[in-house]
């Protein structure tokens, strides 16, 4: 059967095939939410490295409100060189993600292959890893930003006399208008969670290339 | 188009060009609904290396709607290939694959996810489950796919595991089913979106003799009632008996085809040839 202008193959326009082939953004989370939380240990694996980058990242930031709130002021090569720090384990935390994400592709290879024989397209694949590490990253971020600040304010504490703490700025804006605590936790949070969604383009596109075939594959 | 009052006759003119067209579109509607897969000269060339390997030398092959049809032959005479050909998962090197008249390697990424989609139905050896998932779950996925809605989905999930013989298993995952349970939650997911083809790889594989055999049964059975068109590509003798045509396969081409009662007429003069020369 020859096409004829947008008529397919099958009697329907492109248009109403594209339509008729589709994944919800909630199904597609309640499917990610279902992978992260079953594979938890592997899950935890990712998440744990930006844990540790978030966690720094917000300790960064309790200390240095900390200090503003004892009248210490870091200087500026001081913070040039902690937000170096920062960045570094950011990236080092980005290799991580995307060695754990690909070993998770090579693993679930047969379950890709069955999808795309059900007939799911690329960008469902894509869509599903994507949520899946925007999960764990924000879960990795939350306990890492309360962890890191935790820890921070207790080390604060004990240096400059929990009484002085109580000069920080809690809420998302300080008196002179940079960050307060609540405006780092959440600067942390999409720090982290964007961290792990942009690490996760590699392996889900990877993922996305898998093809329907590799469902009957024996072996990687 | 003129919209036809159905009261109004046609006379005259009309009415032969009426009955011209009826004439002239109706071997090509016998021949759609006929042949549900066709294959045409279809050859296979695998670059391994340095070496070419024809995996598939030219298979003309046509498959009638409503068949039950096995694939036969030893490990590398192209079973495998041409079963992939037929599915849609791999694009012969030259030759074509007609599925319900339509081109394979015309489809774009979109309409073959929707052939697969809604089309055909798979199974596989390894069931090929989704382990996070339970048994209803899995049988929905496909739904969600085709974008029916939730309660449908549940419902349909239900039926169709109910006919398989697990309804109360729905709730299951997979690693809490046995093989030949997971082997039916997989064909309620090949029927979910009631597919015109099921393609089956080795559906019996992996499963002891009892459970195989009830896999065939199941399989015989769907394809009684609903008229599914049945195609699978196994090493397991027993499909013999339910296939309505086998398909022997040996280096790449077609070796044989047997029809049912050609093959149990053949085994019934087997048996009657032991049997005389026992006599003798």
């Amino acid at each position: 059967m020859t096409r004829r202008g947008n008529m397919t193959a099958f009697g329907l326009t492109r248009e109403e095939i594209r339509r008729q082939i589709q994944l919800p953004w909630s199904e597609a989370f309640r499917i990610s939410w279902r992978y992260v939380t079953i594979r938890l240990g592997r899950s935890l694996v990712t998440a744990s490295t930006v844990f540790l980058s978030v966690a720094f990242l917000m300790a960064i930031f309790t200390m240095v409100l900390a200090a503003k709130a004892a009248g210490q002021e870091l200087d500026a090569p001081t913070r040039a060189r902690y937000l170096w720090s920062v960045i570094m384990g950011f990236m080092i935390c980005s290799v991580g993600i995307i060695n754990a994400l690909l070993m998770s592709v090579t693993e679930r290879f047969r379950e890709i292959g069955t999808m795309k024989c059900l007939g799911a397209l690329d960008e469902f694949i894509v869509r599903m890893f994507l949520i899946e590490a925007a999960l764990m990253g924000l879960f990795g971020s939350i306990a890492g930003a309360l962890a890191g600040s935790l820890i921070m304010l207790l080390w604060g504490g004990f240096r400059v006399g929990f009484g002085v703490l109580g000069n920080i700025p809690w809420g998302f804006q300080s008196a002179d208008g940079s960050l307060g605590f609540l405006g780092c936790f959440v600067v942390s949070l999409v720090a982290g969670t964007l961290l792990s969604v942009v690490s996760a383009i590699i392996p889900a596109l990877r993922a996305a290339r898998l093809q329907a075939a590799d469902a009957l594959r024996t072996e990687i | 188009m003129v919209a036809l009052d159905p009261m109004m006759q046609p006379t005259g003119e009309m009415r032969e060009r009426l009955e011209d067209a009826a004439q002239r579109l109706e071997p090509l509607m016998e021949q759609a609904s006929e042949f549900i897969v066709r294959c045409r000269e279809v050859r296979k060339v695998y670059q391994m290396g340095r070496v070419e390997v024809q995996a598939l030398r030219g298979v003309n092959l046509d498959i009638k709607r409503g068949e039950y049809i096995s694939i036969m032959g030893p490990s590398g005479s192209g079973k495998s290939t041409l079963f992939n050909m037929i599915g849609g998962l791999d694009k012969p090197t030259s030759g074509s694959v007609y599925i319900n008249e339509v081109d394979l390697a015309q489809l774009d990424a979109y309409e073959l996810a929707w052939l697969r989609c809604r089309t055909i139905g798979y199974i596989f050896q390894t069931f090929n489950l989704i382990p996070v998932m339970t048994a209803l779950e899995n049988v929905t996925l496909p739904m969600i796919f085709a974008g029916v809605p939730e309660d449908e989905r549940r419902e349909r999930g239900m039926e169709l595991l109910k006919r398989v013989g697990l309804a109360e298993r729905w709730n299951h995952k997979p690693a809490e089913l046995s093989g030949g349970q997971q082997q039916r939650v997989a064909i309620a997911r090949a029927l979910a979106n009631d597919p015109v083809i099921i393609l089956a790889d080795e559906p019996t594989g992996n499963l002891d003799l009892k459970t195989g055999r009830e896999i065939i049964q199941l399989l015989k059975e769907l394809n009684e009632e609903k008229g599914v068109t049945i195609i699978s590509a196994t090493h397991d003798l027993k499909m013999l008996d339910v296939s309505d045509r086998v398909i022997w396969i040996r280096d790449g081409r077609i070796a044989k085809i047997e029809d049912r009662a050609k093959i149990q007429l053949e085994a019934a003069l087997a048996v009657e040839e032991e049997l005389v020369e026992g006599a003798e």
